[in-house]
């Protein structure tokens, strides 16, 4: 299994990893973060650890795991 | 757990100053991967523009200088020149490669002094707000152009790549675009042969990256993408120059 974690307070609510996200598993928190943007969680699922959403990340606040 | 994708040691843990979706912080990011898989970051010395990267250094984990504005190509020259066996290089805007100092490209190109050059192509002058840049596309609306660029009032767009590709102290021209996640692995990979010819002492290279600036664009920051991939890449052409 896969896993992506995402730094809540650096993330600006840009969304491209929301786009980028080919399992669709990166969406949009319904609450702000301290610097008051909107930001992106990582909800679950079947992710294959491909890192599209770490490399279209601006602020590099995604990590992606792997544990194979 | 295994970390598959993790933040390169070149780049320090703390949060940029860039808006949403800009194209800075995924191309610092790629060079700091490149310095990590070259293992020269002790080796390395970086000479910052003034533009919306002129804080680079607070970003990057090794020895960085700061240049007036335009001059980062004449004072990395000064830097390797001094310091042979030093890596460096310049990340640069297209407000201080291609506007003032576009005398300094040109001739740093022309001597083919062996250094490496970032830069970063957004057809607009971001940090101060938005006006027009010698890159800004014909009909590109700025702060400065509200009807848009016209050729007869401002000229055209300035492509260094193609004005850089006759000189021959030239070793390595590309041009690549953040418009994708596969974009960007490109441009890593042309980041990566502009620093391993300098390491051979192959001469001048330069990597044009056109990058997103999505809040001076008026775009978001899909959009912006969605821009650079449809309209910027018309006027300025992907690929190897040289």
């Amino acid at each position: 299994m896969a896993e992506t974690k995402i730094n809540r307070e650096r993330c600006k609510g840009c969304q491209l990893c929301v786009a980028v996200c080919p399992q669709g598993l990166i969406v949009l928190d319904k609450s702000l973060n301290k610097r008051g943007a909107q930001p992106v969680y990582f909800k679950g699922g079947k992710c294959t650890a491909c890192g599209l959403c770490f490399q279209v990340c601006p602020e590099c606040c995604i990590e992606v795991f792997n544990n194979e | 757990m295994k970390k598959a994708f993790t933040r390169p040691k070149s780049l320090r843990d703390v949060e940029t100053h860039y808006c949403p979706g800009c194209g800075h912080g995924v191309a610092q990011r790629l060079v700091c991967e490149v310095i990590d898989q070259l293992g020269i970051r002790g080796k390395t010395i970086a000479v910052c523009p003034v533009g919306c990267a002129v804080v680079a250094y607070d970003y990057w984990n090794f020895d960085c200088c700061e240049a007036a504005h335009g001059r980062a190509l004449a004072v990395a020259t000064g830097i390797k020149r001094v310091q042979p066996d030093k890596f460096v290089f310049t990340y640069q805007g297209d407000g201080d490669l291609a506007a003032i100092g576009t005398a300094e490209t040109v001739h740093t190109a022309n001597r083919g002094e062996n250094l490496s050059t970032v830069f970063i192509n957004n057809a607009i002058y971001g940090m101060t707000g938005g006006q027009m840049a010698p890159t800004t596309l014909l009909n590109q609306k700025t702060a400065t152009t509200p009807l848009g660029r016209d050729a007869q009032r401002e000229g055209y767009p300035l492509k260094v790549c193609e004005l850089l590709s006759r000189l021959p102290g030239v070793a390595f021209l590309e041009r690549v675009a953040l418009d994708s996640a596969g974009g960007i692995i490109k441009a890593k990979r042309a980041i990566h042969q502009a620093f391993v010819n300098q390491l051979e002492k192959k001469g001048f290279s330069l990597v044009e990256i056109l990058s997103p600036c999505p809040v001076c664009w008026g775009k978001s920051a899909l959009q912006a993408q969605q821009w650079l991939k449809e309209e910027m890449v018309k006027t300025f052409p992907l690929g190897r120059y040289k």
